[in-house]
């Protein structure tokens, strides 16, 4: 072998590559041993939570759309999911799907609006149109109103409770698995390219032929079918809601950052981070909800200013090791691997510049 | 009539909106600072005039004199200690540093005042109204915020066009390294800016407290009108800022007659579309001097 | 008396290092003329002094004390006034407004808005106008008088004939005597050799971020300065001249 190639991965990232997929299989395997559902239901909400950073993630780290209205595709993903199988009588678990492209599909208005914004104007947008979404479904008769709707055993089919609770928990867990994946997808394709060079220089990317409408659309899109299916997820995991926490602003968005942002935004592995500091802030620290919120957002805040990559970022700093490759590096004689005990020169590094 | 009372009573609610959107567009103007939490910062100001109320026996109106100052000198402390750090061409930090302000602020006021609805009683002025016609009353309370808020616009303005201060205003808003050569200390300006949006969000707030009851997750609600009331009166226009209250204030009033399920007003519905409107057809606002 | 000593000086931006241990020395009174081709390090010199980029090492001793470490806006009070490439006037200020700011930092001394409509008197009638409609030769003139604006005892011009027709130039560079019997030192940098020649009594020529010449403008002949204008061997540079 003589060329050089351009490639992404190296030993270590075989190595997270290797960790993950065991830890995957494990947890997949999970619902066989763990009979009475005593790990599966906590760590439901663990899996959509990492979903639902993973897709904010994607929009703020990667695509400069810093949404605070995630909570209108969670909204609109519980409430398809409700209307098609209790209204309409369609198999609850194919209306996730129907769910994730509903929102996808409503999604495509949305940015049509907010994406006349920019910064934090943006997120204000967002924001507001999530509350548009919200009173619709307040005051609509056929949504039910300020009603607590609940998904019936009807409409949940001849399922038993267990297989019920599997499913959902199966569900949650490829949500989660398929948000860290097509993270690091978009990035390896085209599309990250063009985020990527959109974040560097966005003129610059114009100039280049990059379509910065289309890349961020894109992402948009993919984000908001993700977070719908989410939405529906949470729904058959806690059958009973109202619009008030269907779209609530506190626990689908603010809770979601919080993740994100602890943990690292911009990187694929942070917000994994973040879940399990979340889950460890939720067991061991505070049980309740206001004061979780309070130490949670005081972190946020502060890490937003003093360490803007979040936990990883810091763990990264003083132990650089890559976990998904979405890195791409020169290698082949004369090149090398990276230098021992030192880290990889990345071409083209998946995270934020560092500060 | 009904419809005519509805504008009437529109441009006095769209008075309150103006003032809670005045500190919005002043950061954004001099420093293009969005502060997430500009809402829940009102609410924390109401909240602060019902302890200073109860504790000292004072009528709301009397306790600005405290809760004014003491805002001022938060939202100065604020951004010299906190805001300054997330000032750069990446608008995501500033944007989770109060994103997160906001939300600590809901839950310490839930922690701290419960969850119930509080309201500040300023007396029998509350009821009391000037009668129009036998369809429209205009009430006192929201005739004093109206005129209060044209007061405090218009200072505004006059501080911004008149004032050495509002020319540094102004200079660093076009050009903060070239305003640093003038000797101006542009962070420390960023900080009198910002305890003067809050000053005013806390005027703001004591109004809304007085006009109609108020719980700690009422924050984010006034952020969302606030910005829309900017956005359609057009970025970087004070005036404007007037025109974009009033006109989402007439919004609410009228939605508002719009009976919907349950008994629900539509008010708010329709500020948002009306919101959504200006915003694909006129993105620079109605008296709005560039987009952004 | 030496106003500015400058010593050992590096600096840049990122990973960039645009100045690579320079000394200059600046008498009070005089006119210094920094000369170079573009990228030489001029501006970047010039933003250091004002303190718009960090001095990475060596110091900058201005009236007897280090300001390497001084923030940009209070170097203003300590009698250093930028015109910045470019001009740089504040676009949604009037033109008298634009000088009015110039004098923020309080400095006393002779200068006022009369002072500088004396010297300028261009200026005179546009001063209502918003500053962005304003012609280039205009606005180089307000640029100035805001610096003058700040009572300097150390004025820094940077690229004044930029973009400007030569007739302009002219009539600006007439000014800058007004600016020495004000009490001001000048520091000027120029492209344009000759015309910085005509006004300087002394003149540094940088080079790739270093000091290549140093000398007054009488003593040092052309030939020498065309040589360290271009990076060409000595004597060499009546040839490349030519």
């Amino acid at each position: 072998m003589t060329g050089h190639r351009v490639t992404r991965s190296d030993r270590q990232s075989t190595a997270g590559l290797a960790v993950s997929a065991v830890l995957l299989v494990v947890l997949f395997l999970l619902p066989w041993w763990d009979s009475d559902g005593s790990l599966r239901v906590p760590l439901v909400a663990i899996l959509y939570y990492l979903a639902l950073a993973q897709m904010w993630n994607l929009l703020a780290g990667f695509a400069g759309l810093v949404s605070i209205g995630q909570q209108m595709f969670v909204g609109i993903g519980v409430y398809t999911l409700l209307s098609f199988a209790e209204d309409f009588g369609v198999d609850p678990y194919l209306s996730v799907l129907l769910a994730g492209l509903v929102a996808a599909i409503l999604s495509l208005p949305v940015a049509a609006f907010a994406f006349r914004l920019r910064g934090g104007y943006f997120a204000i947008g967002t924001w507001v149109i999530a509350e548009v979404f919200r009173l619709i479904a307040l005051e609509s008769d056929f949504l039910g109103g300020a009603n607590v709707r609940t998904l019936t055993r009807e409409s949940l089919g001849g399922y038993s409770l267990d297989t019920r609770n599997t499913v959902t928990y199966l569900m949650a867990l490829g949500l989660a698995a398929g948000a860290t994946a097509i993270v690091v997808l978009v990035l390896r394709s085209r599309l990250g390219l063009a985020l990527r060079s959109i974040r560097d220089n966005q003129e610059g990317a114009r100039g280049l032929g990059v379509s910065v409408g289309r890349a961020k659309l894109a992402v948009w899109v993919i984000s908001a079918f993700w977070t719908g299916m989410t939405g529906a997820v949470i729904l058959l995991h806690n059958p009973s809601t109202r619009a008030e926490s269907a779209f609530s602003v506190l626990r689908w968005t603010a809770l979601v950052v919080f993740i994100a942002i602890i943990g690292g935004v911009g990187s694929t592995t942070g917000p994994i981070v973040g879940v399990a500091i979340y889950w460890f802030v939720r067991e061991f620290l505070e049980d309740a909800e206001e004061w979780r919120f309070i130490i949670l957002g005081l972190i946020a805040a502060a890490m937003a200013i003093m360490a803007p990559r979040g936990v990883y970022g810091l763990l990264q700093k003083r132990w650089p090791v890559q976990f998904f490759p979405v890195r791409r590096r020169l290698v082949g004689p004369g090149v090398g691997g990276p230098a021992p005990g030192g880290p990889a020169q990345p071409v083209a590094d998946a995270g934020h510049p560092p500060v | 009539m009904e419809w005519l009372n509805a504008i009437v009573q529109g441009i006095m609610l769209g008075g309150l909106f103006a003032l809670f959107a005045t500190g919005l567009s002043l950061a954004f103007g001099v420093m293009r600072f969005v502060n997430l939490a500009h809402g829940d910062l009102a609410i924390l100001g109401a909240f602060v005039a019902v302890s200073v109320t109860s504790a000292l026996g004072l009528n709301p109106f009397v306790s600005l004199v405290i809760v004014v100052p003491v805002m001022l000198a938060t939202g100065y402390a604020l951004q010299l200690g906190a805001f300054n750090f997330t000032i750069s061409a990446d608008p995501l930090p500033s944007i989770l540093v109060t994103f997160g302000l906001g939300i600590v602020i809901q839950n310490v006021l839930l922690e701290t005042y419960s969850a119930d609805s509080r309201g500040l009683d300023v007396g029998s002025i509350e009821i009391e109204s000037i009668r129009i016609t036998d369809a429209i009353a205009i009430g006192w309370i929201p005739l004093i915020t109206l005129i209060v808020a044209v007061a405090v616009l218009g200072a505004l303005q006059l501080m911004l066009s008149r004032t050495p201060l509002g020319r540094a205003f102004r200079a660093v808003s076009d050009d903060p390294p070239t305003a640093r050569l003038m000797g101006i200390n542009d962070r420390n300006l960023y900080a009198v800016a910002m305890g003067i949006a809050f000053a005013t969000v806390a005027v703001a707030g004591v109004f809304l407290g007085i006009r109609q009851s108020f719980g700690p997750l009422d924050g984010p609600a006034q952020l969302l009108y606030a910005f829309e009331a900017v956005v359609i009166g057009g970025l970087g226009s004070v005036w404007g800022t007037l025109v974009g209250g009033l006109l989402l204030g007439v919004a609410h009033t009228v939605g508002g007659q719009f009976e919907v399920a349950y008994g629900y007003g539509s008010g708010p519905l329709v500020g948002h579309l009306v919101f959504l409107v200006v915003l694909a057809t006129k993105p620079s606002g109605l008296l709005g001097r560039r987009a952004e | 008396m030496t106003l500015l000593e400058v010593r050992g000086l590096d600096a840049g931006y990122g990973d960039f290092q645009a100045l690579f241990g320079i000394d200059v020395t600046v008498t009070e009174g005089e006119t210094l003329a920094m000369i170079g081709a573009n990228g030489a390090g001029k501006t970047t010199f010039l933003r250091v002094l004002a303190g718009q980029v960090p001095t990475r090492a060596g110091s900058i001793v201005f009236d007897g004390t280090d300001i390497a470490g001084v923030k940009a806006h209070r170097r203003v009070g300590l009698g250093i006034a930028l015109v910045p490439e470019g001009r740089m006037l504040f676009g949604s200020l009037t033109v008298r407004e634009n000088l009015i700011i110039g004098a923020h930092a309080g400095r006393p001394g002779r200068w006022d808005l009369e002072a500088v409509l004396d010297v300028f008197p261009l200026i005179r009638p546009l001063l209502e106008r918003p500053s962005h409609v304003l012609s280039g030769g205009e606005q180089q003139a307000v640029a100035i008088g805001r610096a003058l604006m700040s009572n300097p005892r150390l004025i820094l011009l940077d690229e004044v004939s930029l973009g400007l027709a030569p007739v302009v130039v002219k009539s600006l560079y007439q000014a800058l005597p007004a600016l020495s019997e004000g009490g001001a030192t000048v520091l000027l940098v120029e492209q344009d050799i000759g015309q910085a020649l005509e006004v300087a009594s002394r003149l540094v020529c940088l080079l790739e971020g270093r000091v290549s010449l140093e000398g007054k403008p009488a003593e040092v002949p052309r030939s020498d300065i065309t040589a360290a204008y271009f990076g060409l061997p000595a004597g060499s540079g009546s040839e490349a001249s030519s």
